[in-house]
């Protein structure tokens, strides 16, 4: 009946986070009473659960994610696209149009290989195939912009605690912020300059997601980036 | 005179090829997250071995019919680049890398939560590009760290690490010279948390004892691999840490 490390301390694999009696959260699983932690990243003790905050994970679809995604092939009826799950996602031409499939729809009119599109997991099959849609406000197919990579577990930390982060870097630049909880993100403002700022920025968050205080010091690093630029 | 000086020595003291203990490791550099294209990945330099490697994955399992519906596969390959040896070697995969190849996805398996995504699989690529004895084990010490650093779930790091004879006696750690012309070698891989054998290899003619001497002999040294494992991992995040 005890903890083995500290709240917040970066733990390895295979690391016994806790022993005795005690709910297993996320990245741990029990082994022989013990409680061992799955994914490097840093440990959380709240009551009667331990839990690893990932620092390196692989997306997880679930269902009313926003996505951002490359089509990788059409078929018949639908389009595959690559969100760095684990399985390609599925976006069939009534969830993309609004209107049955017929044989007068050109498919990759609306959409071709190679097109990013920004979407919503809708439905997970019995496979746990994630389904998309692109009907609604700000979906569809991405005409501009850059689209970044970044580790899918540390997206909360790049929103932030209600959207302060995002919000903050929003203001700062004046770019435009899609983020995708599959771990990409689209960046579009008005002038390239504006981009490449928000780009460096958000490799920086990727790199310092485990530390604290790291609002404040992002709007800093911003500030010294603009000045850098004029 | 001298010459009795020096035979008086030698008897005090056998001395290893390179004029390590019996019981030392090579020294051991290992890296993580260095190729920023691929999902996860490591470099590890364990003596004069130097080897990358990527981890892809967890993704789509192409082609589809070798897909597990159950859990997912494991796909491993190791491969010697042309200029790792002397002389060189050919780049076309040989029956030694496709079988390493598979000994790596052995030791690597148990360690993997492969059971929570069916039906699509994680490459391993390990590329040597110096050898110089024990390379299976230093590849699967590099893909422990590709792993974790891919975010793969794992119940414990793999590490490896060779025991054998040279001379008459028992050794950790056998260099190119020793591996070629010793006894025996003895590759372990390893889980410590765990205490658990993962892959256990024997190449050459040892008495039973010796087996079991070589066996506890790397384990020795793959507890002292796993720390410098750790430290790798935990580089990657401990230094940004003292930045602030």
């Amino acid at each position: 009946m005890s903890a083995h490390f500290e709240s917040r301390d970066l733990v390895i694999p295979g690391d016994v986070l806790y022993e005795g009696r005690i709910r297993t959260g996320d990245n741990t699983y029990r082994m022989q009473g013990k409680v061992c932690a799955t994914r490097i990243g840093l440990v959380d003790y709240g009551r009667g659960i331990v839990s690893v905050i990932a620092l390196e994970a692989s997306y997880n679809s679930l269902v009313g994610d926003l996505v951002v995604g490359k089509v990788v092939d059409i078929e018949l009826g639908q389009w595959m696209v690559e969100i760095d799950s684990p399985s390609l996602a599925i976006l069939s031409v009534p969830d993309a149009i609004d209107a049955p499939f017929s044989p007068d729809v050109v498919m990759p009119d609306i959409l071709d290989v190679g097109d990013m599109v920004i979407a919503k997991i809708v439905d997970l099959d019995r496979r746990r195939t994630p389904i998309l849609s692109t009907l609604g406000r700000g979906l569809g197919k991405v005409e501009e912009g850059f689209i970044v990579r970044i580790t899918p577990s540390k997206i909360p930390r790049l929103i932030g605690k209600k959207g302060s982060m995002v919000n903050m870097i929003l203001k700062e630049t004046g770019c435009d912020i899609v983020i995708g909880q599959n771990g990409r993100i689209l960046i579009h403002g008005r002038t390239r300059e504006q981009e490449e700022i928000v780009v460096d920025v958000i490799n920086k968050i990727n790199k310092e997601a485990h530390t604290s205080g790291l609002t404040n010091r992002i709007q800093e690093y911003i500030k010294g980036l603009k000045e850098e630029q004029n | 005179m001298s010459k009795k000086k020096s035979r008086s020595r030698k008897k005090k003291k056998w001395e290893r090829v390179d004029g390590r203990e019996p019981n030392e490791l090579r020294p051991i550099k290992i890296e993580s997250g260095v190729l920023p294209n691929a999902d996860g990945s490591s470099y590890i330099e364990m003596g004069r071995n130097k080897i990358i490697v990527g981890v892809f994955g967890p993704g789509e399992m192409h082609p589809k019919h070798l897909a597990k519906p159950h859990m997912a596969v494991l796909r491993c390959r190791y491969h010697m680049a042309p200029f790792s040896t002397d002389p060189r070697r050919s780049p076309a995969p040989s029956r030694r890398d496709n079988e390493i190849s598979m000994v790596m996805r052995y030791a690597l398996e148990p360690a993997i939560f492969l059971e929570r995504y069916p039906r699509s699989c994680i490459d391993v690529y390990a590329e040597v590009l110096q050898a110089d004895g024990g390379t299976r084990c230093a590849s699967i010490n590099a893909a422990t760290v590709a792993l974790v650093d891919a975010g793969i779930p794992m119940r414990d790091l793999v590490v490896s690490c060779a025991a054998g004879k040279y001379d008459g006696k028992v050794i950790l750690d056998l260099g190119d010279y020793e591996d070629k012309e010793g006894e025996a070698d003895v590759p372990v891989a390893y889980m410590p948390k765990l205490s658990k054998v993962t892959l256990l290899q024997m190449d050459g003619i040892l008495s039973s004892e010796e087996l079991e001497k070589c066996i506890h002999l790397s384990i020795e040294g793959c507890n002292q691999i796993y720390e410098m494992q750790r430290e790798a991992l935990k580089k990657k995040y401990g230094i940004e840490k003292e930045e602030k």
